[in-house]
C-alpha cells in the first residue's frame, strides 16, 4: 500500500456504512447500467425460462407460469466491479430455491449450473451459491417491473457476488459437470467474484 | 480454466506530464515502469490511499496507442466534486505517485490484427478509449475504412480537438464528424443535435461491410446509440459497448 501524497478522500459515508462497503467499493447515490452491447427487448409472450440438465431440459415457464411461482422480496446491497455499490436496493422473484422446487429437484444434479441470456452473455455459477435463499430470478426493482436496461424482464439476482453475476435477461439455467468460464469469466474476470475477497480479476485470490 | 495466469498487480506508476485538453480536462501522462503492455480499448483501476489508509478507487481507460511502453496517458474529465478527478485535476503533481493495475478488460478491445472497418460513437469523455483505438490504427498505417461520431455539449468541450484531425487528415485517416448538442458556434460545419437514427444513416453508419462498432460514454448516451445501431441492423455481437457509471450528464 502507497500512500498518495496530499489524498485525504471526500469520505461521503460514516463508519457504520463503509463497514458494508467491500474493499475498493464507493457507495453511488445511483444505479448505473452496465453492458457489454446493446440492450435486449424481448416481449413477454416470447420469453421463456428453461431448466436443463446435460442435453435434457428439466423443466420450462412460460411468463404467467413464471409469475404464478411464489414470489419473494428482498432489500439488499449490490457491488459491481468497476467500483460503485449500491444499498438497500429493493427487488422481487422467484428464489432459485422455488424454482428447483417448482421443477421437482430435492437434490441439484451437478454442483456447477451457467446460465444463459438473451443477446449470447453467459455466466458460470455455483449452485452452492444459488441455493439457500442466496439468489433469485428478479422481474421487479423498487416495486415496479425490471427496465429491459436493468435487465428486465427478468434478471438472476446473487446479490453476495459482483453483479456481472446477476446475468440480465436470463432465460436458461443450464447445470454442468464443470466450472467453465462464461462471458466476462474468460475474459480476464475472476471465476466466483466475491466483493469481499476482492475477487475482480483472473488470479485475484 | 489457465490456473497459472498471475495476478494482475497493482503498480507505482509516477506522474511525468499534465497537459490540458479542455477547461474541465487533463491528460496524465504516468511512467509505470512494469507496464505489461495493453490493448486499444483497455483500462486501469486506480487506487489513492490516505495517510490513515482510507483508499478510494476508480476506472480510467487508457488513451495511448497499444504497446508496451512503459507510458500510459489517461485522460480525466473534472467531475463536479468528484473525489478522484477532482483530486488528479487539483492536487497531483508532477513527480507525485499513484497506484494502478491493469490492463483490464477484454471485450472492449480492438487489434489491428482483425481489422473489419471500424465504427466508433463517442459522448463527451467517452472519446478516451476510442481514441487509443485511433492511433493504435494510425501506427500500423490501416488502409481499413474508420469513422468517428463524437457527440459534445459544445465546440470548446472537444477534448483531442487537434489530435483528431491530424489522425483524420492521414492517408486513409478516420472520417470525423463532430456533433454538439448545445449550440453551436458561428461558422460550424458538424452536426447540431444528438446523435439519432437520421444523422447516423447520413453519415453512414451503416452494417454494410460488416463493421467493428464501438460505443463509449456516459451511461444514457451509450443507451440511445446502441439502441439506434440495432434497430439499423448491426448485429448485436459487433456493437460493443462501454458505459463510464456514474458520471452521466
Ligand atoms: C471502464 C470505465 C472507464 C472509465 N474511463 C474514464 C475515462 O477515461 N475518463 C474519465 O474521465 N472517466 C472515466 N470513467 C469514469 C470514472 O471511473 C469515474 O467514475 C469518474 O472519474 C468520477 O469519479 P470521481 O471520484 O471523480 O467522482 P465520484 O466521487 O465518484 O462522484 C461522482 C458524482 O457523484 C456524486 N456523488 C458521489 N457520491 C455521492 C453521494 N453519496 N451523494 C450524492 N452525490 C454523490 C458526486 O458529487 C459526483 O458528482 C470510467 C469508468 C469506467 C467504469
Amino acid at each position: 500500500m502507497h500512500v498518495t501524497r496530499g489524498f485525504k478522500g471526500k469520505r461521503r459515508t460514516d463508519a457504520t456504512d463503509r463497514a458494508r462497503l467491500p474493499p475498493g467499493q464507493y457507495l453511488t447515490p445511483e444505479f448505473p447500467v452496465l453492458t457489454a452491447g446493446p440492450t435486449i427487448h424481448t416481449p413477454l409472450d416470447r420469453w421463456k425460462l428453461a431448466l436443463q440438465n446435460g442435453g435434457s431440459l428439466v423443466a420450462t415457464w412460460t411468463w404467467a407460469e413464471f409469475e404464478a411461482l411464489p414470489q419473494t422480496d428482498l432489500q439488499t446491497d449490490i457491488h459491481c466491479v468497476t467500483q460503485w455499490s449500491k444499498f438497500d436496493t429493493r427487488w422481487r422473484g422467484v428464489t432459485i430455491d422455488d424454482i428447483f422446487r417448482a421443477a421437482d429437484l430435492a437434490v441439484p444434479p451437478t454442483g456447477y449450473l451457467m446460465a444463459h441470456c438473451d443477446g449470447g452473455y453467459t455466466t458460470n455459477l455455483l449452485v452452492s451459491d444459488l441455493i439457500d435463499g442466496r439468489a433469485m430470478i428478479a422481474t421487479h426493482y423498487d416495486g415496479l417491473p425490471l427496465l429491459p436496461s436493468h435487465g428486465g424482464p427478468a434478471r438472476l439476482l446473487l446479490p453476495h457476488l459482483y453483479f456481472w453475476k446477476s446475468a440480465k435477461w436470463v432465460r436458461r439455467l443450464a447445470f454442468r459437470d464443470k466450472d467453465d468460464p462464461g462471458f466476462w469469466e474468460s475474459r480476464g474476470y475472476h471465476l466466483r467474484g466475491d466483493p469481499w475477497r476482492e475477487q475482480r480479476y483472473h488470479g485475484d485470490p | 480454466m489457465d490456473q497459472t495466469i498471475a495476478t494482475i498487480p497493482w503498480l507505482l506508476a509516477t506522474a511525468v506530464a499534465i497537459r490540458n485538453e479542455t477547461a474541465t480536462v487533463k491528460t496524465f501522462t504516468f511512467d509505470v515502469p512494469d507496464w505489461p503492455g495493453h490493448l486499444a480499448g483497455q483500462h486501469v483501476d486506480l487506487r489513492l490511499t490516505a495517510e490513515d489508509g482510507y483508499v478510494a478507487q476508480r476506472s480510467y481507460s487508457i488513451a495511448s496507442a497499444s504497446g508496451t511502453g512503459s507510458h500510459i496517458d489517461l485522460t480525466i474529465d473534472l467531475v463536479a466534486d468528484g473525489e478522484v478527478s477532482e483530486f488528479l485535476h487539483n492536487e497531483l503533481r508532477i513527480g507525485d505517485r499513484i497506484e494502478l493495475r491493469g490492463p483490464i478488460g477484454g471485450y472492449f478491445t480492438w487489434s489491428p490484427r482483425q481489422d473489419n472497418g471500424l465504427l466508433l460513437l463517442a459522448g463527451g469523455s467517452g472519446i478516451v478509449p476510442l481514441m487509443s483505438i485511433l492511433r493504435t490504427r494510425a501506427l500500423v498505417k490501416s488502409e481499413r475504412l474508420a469513422r468517428l461520431l463524437y457527440s459534445s455539449r459544445s465546440a470548446d468541450r472537444i477534448i483531442y480537438r487537434e489530435g483528431l484531425e491530424a489522425l483524420a487528415a492521414l492517408p486513409n485517416g478516420v472520417i470525423l464528424t463532430h456533433t454538439v448538442t448545445r449550440g453551436a458556434p458561428p461558422g460550424w460545419k458538424g452536426e447540431r443535435s444528438r446523435i439519432g437514427r437520421v444523422m447516423l444513416t447520413r453519415r453512414e453508419f451503416t452494417p454494410a461491410g460488416h463493421p467493428d462498432v464501438f460505443v463509449c460514454g456516459p451511461a444514457a448516451f451509450v443507451e440511445t446509440v446502441a439502441g439506434h445501431l440495432a434497430a439499423m441492423g448491426h448485429p448485436e455481437d459487433k456493437v460493443r459497448t462501454e458505459r463510464f457509471g456514474p458520471t452521466g450528464e
